[in-house]
């Protein structure tokens, strides 16, 4: 009976030890796993989610702070992905964010426009080309539709709109349904 | 002259045959030599209990059909319900209690075909699911087998047939002790447990030329209507010849070093089945592997775990239960036989 | 596995086998039994402005202007497509959106010409002494003539030569093995006009650099094969193969591998095997722009069905309306259902035969009632496997569809769904009548999008990040700029208080 409380005891030490030394030696350094869930979120750095910007919205992910569900630039695509990414259940998408809109440009009303510079300072990707008291215009290609500069125009003069698509954006649509930006 | 309002599809453009309804069809067609030899040896039995299983299987997927919104004209039409019926009363005696058939095939439509998803999701091949469960639950009844016409003392008509099956009354001075006779496998395995050696097991009048006396024709009638899906290209040759192939490759050694101790691969080959369950069992492809290299590893799994119930497990045949867990392998077989794609 | 083949030429080619495809029925003798003809020039013409893979071309010209046959109706840079040019002399009546004969039905910028019937030709431009000419010469008159590939992609040819060049092709393969049912245009070409088609490979050789040529026609193209054989004569750097005909030996990759053993690397291109691949309706448009100064007005088309009373082939204007080319081959029979622009294994339908013909339309299928799917319902997935048994790409569809349908696009992508190349075995084959193709179809546009958007995604975070290092900046200059400024002032009154000075200077 001792000999086996004993045996027991030795190997328990024994096998305790080398899990310890294991746990060690073989360590996984964390994955980088803010980049991974930044890469998958739209960059349309708008501030919807609460956080201001992608990247914080991605930390506090991250830390378990926000949920997966606030970015409505991603859309169900988006959550779908950030659940897959990690590990987790895809939910719908909160609606106090606002809800999940079809993709905008900025274009600004030439007319109206007095050359204040402030809309230029507000954009966060430098879509906006312009100079103090000269004509301020919007680079289509450049625009992600966050509607930040909306609010800081003095005269109103900015609008959003879905940008033309003639070109090659169309892509045929699921079997049994009718086709986006087609006629059939 | 204008045309204005053609109407729009999708390509292809050109019609095809096939259907689901067809592919089935053509499994119960190549089962038919089978069930005919069957009748011959062992009596109208057969052919009430493929009556009686087609009957419930149809009622419960009309049932969970209608259960799960589903329409029913279209997948009862299909032929699968009838396939798994069919397959399942061929493997029980052909006396069996009517009920039993109700138990397997409310166990296999039910629960191993639509709880599962119905058609196309099973994991387990509802058939085998079906016959496993009664043979478990209910040993008794399910191995009753007849002795073949020539050794049977008194054989049953039709009427005597179906007053057994649904009444379980036999005709007057007819004991189930008359009819009834150990299968060939089964002399087999309580021959080699008791120590005797293969010769003097062999002279049980139940062994016929290369098989069991009648079973050994009924298991070639197989062979041919498993051939005859080959012709066709219903089903494709990895599960058959990998299956056959280990058995025969395995026990040929042994049998040519000690035919006494050992039995012949003819033997296994045609007995029990083997035969059945190569061709038209394993084959089923839902719940099989996909890639037709992990069919050669199915089969392979089929046939040597059937090997391996056989001589050392407590059933004498194992090729349900061989399908059953070659089933639960098949998703991982799947993972690591996926073909290479083209650039890749 | 390799088959010996002999190729009718000395020292004939060992083909490769082909992964899967099917053995369709031809249906091409009846639309090969008629020569080809040229229709009558048509009311209208409808030109579309974008009838390549790329940017759409500006139009140069407006409405009311007089145009002369071969003229340039619009163009972009080389880099973004090809011009476009005036099928016939006649005025310019509008340029407008029309649908211009696509998948999704969808109208575009066109040139609406209304011909004035003298069919008046502008001065032709060929490349003079093209054999010794630079290849960046040859490439630039292809861009000119709006040379595109004829075998149904419509890439610009200039712009594959090009990377052909650069990447260094060793190998022009001209590619005549129409494999779908039906098409038999190419064949046609091959038959009627064979020399056109070698002047162009030897122009594409030149353009490219490549030092042989395979020619690969179908085995069932008898009188195709002598004819090429009289065209090639002597040469020994052209070499003619024929190839089984099973569907989709004719696909580029396809091709490839049958031919010569290698398999283009899945993210790659034939150029980076040292192949360049053209269809040989492309390589006589070549020899055309090249040689004769002649851009690209018109193709050979197959019209053919048995919705239509007379199939054959029509050398036909780019522009003409299909209900035109139709009424030439004797109009509709009572039961003609469908219009399928291509075969019948990856055409698209047209709504309307006022559609009209482009630089991609090899064939115009009028299919009958009788001669298409009847809509059947779908069933389950019964994983027969038939579908990965036919796959020319080696991929598992039921997996795929499955994948596709539930929105697993990381797996799919997984099971390399962009390698298929849409040809529809799988569909053919299904007894589930689960529409594959379709599903397919719908999975690599999903694929495409979303790749683009995270290109897109990248792009803003560089931008943003950019932004933000710029901004930083901008304030650690500021700070810096305050702290000179900050220490200069305490220096300056530091030194002030050593040296006494009048009052006068404080002031100052």
């Amino acid at each position: 009976m001792l000999i086996a409380v004993v045996t027991l005891l030795v190997l328990g030490l024994l096998i305790g030890l080398g899990l310890g030394w294991a746990a060690v030696r073989f360590r996984v350094e964390s994955d980088p796993v803010i980049d991974q869930i930044d890469a998958v979120l739209p960059q349309t750095q708008c501030g919807q989610c609460g956080y201001p910007g992608c990247r914080p919205y991605a930390e506090a992910i991250a830390s378990d702070e926000a949920d997966i569900n606030q970015c409505p630039p991603g859309g169900e695509a988006g959550i779908r992905a950030l659940a897959d990414l990690l590990g987790r259940e895809p939910k719908p998408l909160n609606p106090e964010n606002g809800e999940e809109q079809p993709a905008t440009v900025a274009v600004i009303d030439e007319q109206a426009c007095i050359g204040c510079t402030l809309c230029i300072q507000a954009c966060p990707v430098d879509a906006i080309v312009g100079a103090a008291k000269l004509m301020h215009t919007v680079i289509e290609q450049e625009c992600t539709g966050c509607d930040l500069c909306l609010p800081p125009c003095p005269v109103d003069c900015i609008a959003m709109v879905i940008p033309d698509q003639d070109g090659t954006v169309w892509a045929w649509p699921e079997p049994g349904r009718p086709a986006a930006g087609g006629v059939q | 002259m204008k045309r204005q309002a053609f109407k729009t599809s999708q390509a292809p453009h050109i019609p095809s045959t096939a259907t689901v309804g067809q592919v089935m069809r053509q499994v119960l067609y190549a089962l038919i030599p089978g069930i005919l030899l069957q009748i011959v040896f062992f009596g109208p039995g057969v052919l009430v209990q493929i009556a009686l299983a087609t009957g419930f299987a149809l009622g419960f997927e009309a049932l969970m059909l209608r259960m799960r919104e589903r329409s029913i004209a279209r997948f009862l039409g299909d032929g699968s319900a009838v396939v798994t019926a069919v397959l399942f009363a061929l493997c029980i005696p052909p006396l069996a209690p009517w009920w039993i058939s109700a138990v397997a095939m409310l166990m296999a439509i039910v629960v191993a075909k639509h709880l599962y998803g119905g058609l196309g999701q099973n994991v387990f091949n509802p058939a085998m699911i079906g016959y496993v469960v009664v043979l478990i639950s209910f040993p008794k009844y399910l191995t009753r087998w007849q002795a073949p016409a020539d050794l049977s003392t008194h054989s049953l008509s039709l009427n005597e047939t179906l007053a057994a099956i649904l009444h379980g009354a036999l005709p007057v001075g007819v004991s189930w002790d008359s009819i009834t006779q150990a299968t060939p496998l089964d002399t087999l395995k309580t021959g080699m447990h008791a120590g005797e050696s293969l010769p003097e097991i062999m002279l049980s009048p139940v062994f016929g030329q290369f098989g069991g006396m009648g079973w050994e024709w009924v298991a070639a009638a197989y062979l041919a209507g498993g051939l005859y899906l080959l012709a066709r290209r219903i089903i494709t040759w990895q599960v058959p010849v990998s299956a056959l192939g280990v058995v025969a490759a395995v026990t040929l050694p042994f049998w040519l070093l000690d035919p006494v101790t050992h039995v012949s691969p003819a033997q296994h080959l045609f007995s029990g089945a083997l035969m059945l369950g190569a061709f038209f069992i394993a084959t089923d492809p839902v719940s099989g592997c996909t890639s037709n290299l992990g069919r050669l590893w199915f089969g392979l799994g089929v046939g040597l775990i059937t090997l391996v119930i056989r001589q050392w497990g407590g059933y004498p045949d194992g090729v349900a239960f061989a399908v059953l867990l070659m089933n639960m392998a098949a998703p991982l077989i799947d993972r690591y036989t996926r073909p290479r794609a083209y650039g890749t | 596995m390799s088959v010996p083949h002999d190729a009718g030429a000395p020292g004939g080619r060992l083909l490769h086998r082909l992964r899967g495809g099917l053995r369709l029925r031809h249906h091409k003798q009846v639309s090969c039994a008629r020569p080809v003809e040229r229709p009558a020039l048509p009311d209208v013409l409808i030109v579309p402005l974008q009838q390549h893979l790329g940017l759409p071309a500006q139009a140069l010209v407006q409405a009311g202007d007089r145009v002369l046959k071969g003229q340039r109706l619009g163009e972009v840079d080389c880099s973004g497509g090809v011009s476009v040019h005036a099928p016939t002399s006649g005025t310019v009546r509008a340029i407008e959106h029309r649908p211009m004969s696509h998948p999704s039905g969808r109208s575009g910028p066109c040139v609406v010409i209304e011909p004035d019937g003298q069919d008046r030709w502008c001065e032709p431009s060929p490349v003079t002494d093209w054999q010794t000419r630079q290849p960046r010469d040859l490439l630039d008159a292809l861009c000119a003539a709006g040379v595109v590939g004829l075998g149904g992609a419509v890439f610009p040819t200039h712009q594959k030569a090009s990377l052909g060049r650069v990447r260094g092709t060793r190998t022009l393969l001209l590619n005549g093995a129409e494999c779908e049912p039906y098409i038999s245009c190419d064949e046609m070409l091959m038959r009627e006009e064979p020399h056109r088609v070698i002047e162009g490979a030897r122009v594409l050789q030149r353009a490219c650099g490549a030092e042989h040529v395979i020619l690969a026609i179908e085995d069932q193209m008898g009188a195709v094969f002598d004819a090429l054989q009289q065209a090639v004569g002597e040469a020994t750097d052209i070499e003619l193969v024929k190839v089984p005909a099973i569907y989709p030996e004719g696909g580029e990759r396809q091709l490839i591998q049958v031919l010569t053993g290698q398999e283009v690397p899945a993210d790659g291109l034939p150029a980076d095997l040292g192949i360049l691949v053209q269809n040989v309706g492309t390589a006589a448009a070549v020899a055309d722009a090249v040689i004769r100064g002649r851009p690209l007005i018109e193709r050979y088309v197959t019209v053919t069905g048995h919705g239509v009373v007379e199939p054959r082939n029509l050398l036909a204007l780019i522009g003409t309306p299909v209900s035109h080319l139709v009424h030439h081959c004797g109009g509709y029979r009572g039961d003609a259902d469908r219009l399928v622009v291509g075969g019948p294994m990856m055409g698209f339908t047209l709504r309307s035969d006022s559609e009209p013909v482009v630089k991609a339309s090899n064939c115009l299928l009028v299919l009958s009632a009788d001669d298409l799917r009847a809509p059947q319902p779908e069933m389950p997935c019964i994983r027969c496997g038939e579908c990965a048994r036919v796959c020319p790409a080696g991929l598992l569809p039921q997996q795929l569809q499955w994948q596709v349908r539930t929105g697993q696009w990381e797996a799919a992508a997984d099971h390399h769904l962009r390698a298929c190349i849409e040809c529809g075995c799988c569909d053919f084959v299904c007894p589930s009548h689960i529409p594959l193709a379709a599903w397919f179809r719908h999975g690599k546009g999903q694929l495409k999008a979303q790749a683009r958007e995270r290109a897109a995604a990248d792009h803003a975070r560089e931008r943003f990040d950019a932004r933000a290092a710029r901004v930083e900046r901008q304030k650690q200059e500021k700070r810096e700029r305050l702290a000179a400024k900050k220490k200069a002032l305490r220096e300056r009154s530091a030194a002030k208080k050593k040296t006494p000075v009048s009052t006068e200077e404080v002031r100052r």
